[in-house]
């Protein structure tokens, strides 16, 4: 492993079983990503982006194969060490933001940090800085049903970046929103990629999108290529 | 402690669901606060009966009367400490509503045997030189605003006076208090040389004996000797512990403690699948948010503790509301006025607030355990 890559993934298969059934999402799958990167997954629906992106952030684990972020082998950790290591590793941006409704937008940024031994003041403070750098520090009090799309997920990057983890891991973070929104969000991540060092792996499914990563690959089939499939 | 944040934002999300769930376990504290407070004066006697003390009756019943002279024979007998004789007066005071029990007995021996009345030491002599005399518990003497030195008429249906009539003066000379919380004041004593000699009939017959024993180990041996020492006699005895014997008055008026533990059992499992369903609602309403707090970081265990407390704040919540208001209605009194005492053990509202612990957890269990097995990938899906 060359000393910059942050995320490798080799020689991963996931299948899932469903009663008799069983799929075979990803095939002896590989991929390095280099610290710094922003990288786009593309790829028809169904073909496992997600399914690849939970791996290397942790919430699922490869049938077999192994995969590596940061230096830490994720296959193989206990439950508990994977939930503390996504706690302060990896960033995630989900399409339906998934903030809770019941908690202020400052409260739903807070939530990782819940996990880490800052105090009270501290928490606040890192709050306010990953607010004000999504531009919401006004819209701190604000509850998600009070805010637009845009918005909300602007506030879900807040809670992905408040830990200033290494790794940013968006699942169609424009899917629901407009052109403009979207691309809003899309100047976000770009800015976090290239002022803040964040590496990215970012799944969608607009050519627009994958225009602002550095990268771009297509899964299909279980696999992996740099080329478009037709 | 700062994961409460998430517990008060997951119970503000449906108010009126919170406030309905809270109001049933309130309301089922607020009867279990309650109807304690009853079970405790009915069981009373039992539960604060001398356990050195026996009571010699008639074999056949209660009613029937026994010998004078039984007295000094049961003294004799080894392990008893003292002996008194009692009386069943049954006088009606005004309105045959306003029960309570007078009791003729014999004042030299009285506090001795029940130390459990505190009377002060001038009214005791003056109990002593009155043979008119009587004296009555403090709940008895506020509930009629009776004071030292006043005249107290009481109709005996049973006791015809000598002179024909069935109205008996007493005089007022002492007023009881109660040794503890759960003491009952409630009775009247008056002087059975008094009482003997100014009734028509009966002459020499008393109601019952009570018997101190030295050894309270050694009562149910005591008690066969007695009831041997006047078997084959015009009147046999039977002799149980004063606990006995008032759980057999209390059975008289029907079981009564038992039916309202199980009203309150019944009570509480309705609680029980109120909460309980409160709470897999809210952790089905709430799967994904669930499945992103794991996405987060936060651990299988957390976010059943999560789930847990939700669970046990409510029930938490609801109980200390319910027990809070149960001992404000029982600190305004007995609404009767019959019962011998009226108040919570505090060992009763420590079960309670520990019954509210279970409940929160019982209730809150099954969703737990759901919430701690949810895979993350599933539940971000199911979105
Ligand atoms: N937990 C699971 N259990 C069973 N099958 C699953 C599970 N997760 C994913 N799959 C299956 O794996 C395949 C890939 O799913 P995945 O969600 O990764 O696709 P995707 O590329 O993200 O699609 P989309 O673009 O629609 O989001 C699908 O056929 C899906 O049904
Ligand atoms: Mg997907």
């Amino acid at each position: 492993m060359s000393d910059n890559v942050w995320v490798s993934v080799r020689g991963v298969d996931k299948v899932f079983v469903r009663g008799s059934e069983s799929i075979h999402v990803l095939e002896r799958l590989s991929l390095e990503v280099r610290q710094g990167e922003f990288l786009a997954l593309m790829g028809p629906s169904g073909s496992g982006k997600t399914t690849l992106l939970n791996l290397i952030g942790g919430l699922d684990r490869p049938t077999s194969g192994e995969i590596e972020v940061g230096g830490e082998r994720l296959d193989g950790m206990s439950e508990r060490r994977l939930a503390a290591w996504r706690a302060r590793q990896v960033g995630l941006v989900f399409q339906l933001y998934h903030l809770m409704t019941a908690l202020t937008a400052e409260r739903n940024v807070e939530l990782p940090l819940l996990l880490s031994p800052l105090n009270r003041l501290e928490r606040r403070q890192h709050v306010a800085t990953a607010l004000a750098l999504v531009g919401l520090k006004d819209r701190a009090r604000h509850y998600p049903s009070q805010l637009s799309g845009g918005e909300q997920q602007r506030v879900g990057i807040a809670r992905a970046i408040v830990t200033d983890p290494v790794l940013l891991l968006c699942d169609e973070p424009t899917g629901d929103l407009d052109r403009k929104s979207g691309d809003e969000i899309l100047g976000l991540l770009q800015a976090l990629n290239r002022e803040h060092g964040k590496t990215i792996v970012m799944v969608t499914h607009d050519p627009h999108a994958s225009a602002r990563a550095g990268r771009t690959l297509y899964l299909n089939k279980g696999r992996l290529s740099a080329e478009m499939p037709e | 402690m700062k994961y409460l944040l998430l517990v008060a934002a997951n119970l503000r999300r449906k108010k009126l669901r919170t406030v309905l769930t809270l109001l049933s376990v309130l309301v089922g504290f607020l009867l279990y606060g309650y109807l304690g407070a009853i079970e405790v004066a009915l069981g009373q006697g039992v539960e604060v009966a001398g356990a050195d003390r026996l009571v010699v009756r008639h074999r056949v019943s209660i009613v029937q009367p026994l010998p004078q002279s039984y007295g000094a024979r049961i003294s004799r007998l080894a392990g008893v400490e003292d002996t008194m004789h009692a009386s069943w007066f049954g006088g009606v005071y005004q309105d045959p509503r306003n029960f309570f029990a007078q009791i003729p007995v014999e004042p030299d021996r009285f506090q001795a045997m029940y130390p459990e009345y505190v009377l002060p030491a001038g009214q005791a002599e003056a109990w002593r030189r009155t043979r008119t005399g009587a004296i009555v518990g403090r709940r008895t003497a506020d509930r009629f605003g009776w004071k030292i030195g006043d005249r107290i008429p009481i109709q005996a249906p049973i006791w015809q006076k000598k002179d024909g009539g069935n109205t008996w003066e007493f005089d007022l000379v002492g007023i009881y208090d109660g040794r503890d919380k759960g003491t009952d004041t409630t009775t009247l004593y008056l002087r059975y040389d008094y009482f003997d000699e100014s009734r028509a009939v009966g002459k020499g017959l008393v109601g019952w004996y009570v018997v101190r024993v030295k050894d309270p180990e050694q009562a149910e041996s005591v008690a066969r000797a007695i009831d041997a020492e006047f078997a084959n006699s015009p009147a046999e005895t039977k002799t149980e512990t004063e606990g006995a014997f008032a759980g057999a008055f209390a059975r008289q008026i029907g079981d009564i403690g038992r039916i309202m533990r199980a009203i309150l059992g019944a009570v509480f499992f309705t609680i029980l699948l109120v909460a309980g369903n409160t709470m897999a609602l809210s952790v089905r309403e709430r799967t994904s948010e669930l499945g992103v707090l794991k996405a987060l970081g936060f651990s299988n265990r957390q976010v059943m503790a999560v789930v847990l407390a939700e669970s046990g704040v409510l029930a938490l919540a609801g109980a200390g509301a319910g027990l809070g208001l149960a001992w404000f209605l029982v600190g305004r009194g007995d609404p009767t006025g019959m019962l011998a005492v009226f108040y919570v053990p505090a060992a009763r509202w420590a079960a309670g607030l520990a019954l509210a612990a279970g409940l929160g957890l019982v209730a809150g269990l099954l969703p737990a355990v759901q919430a701690m097995r949810l895979r993350i990938t599933d539940a971000l899906r199911r979105a």
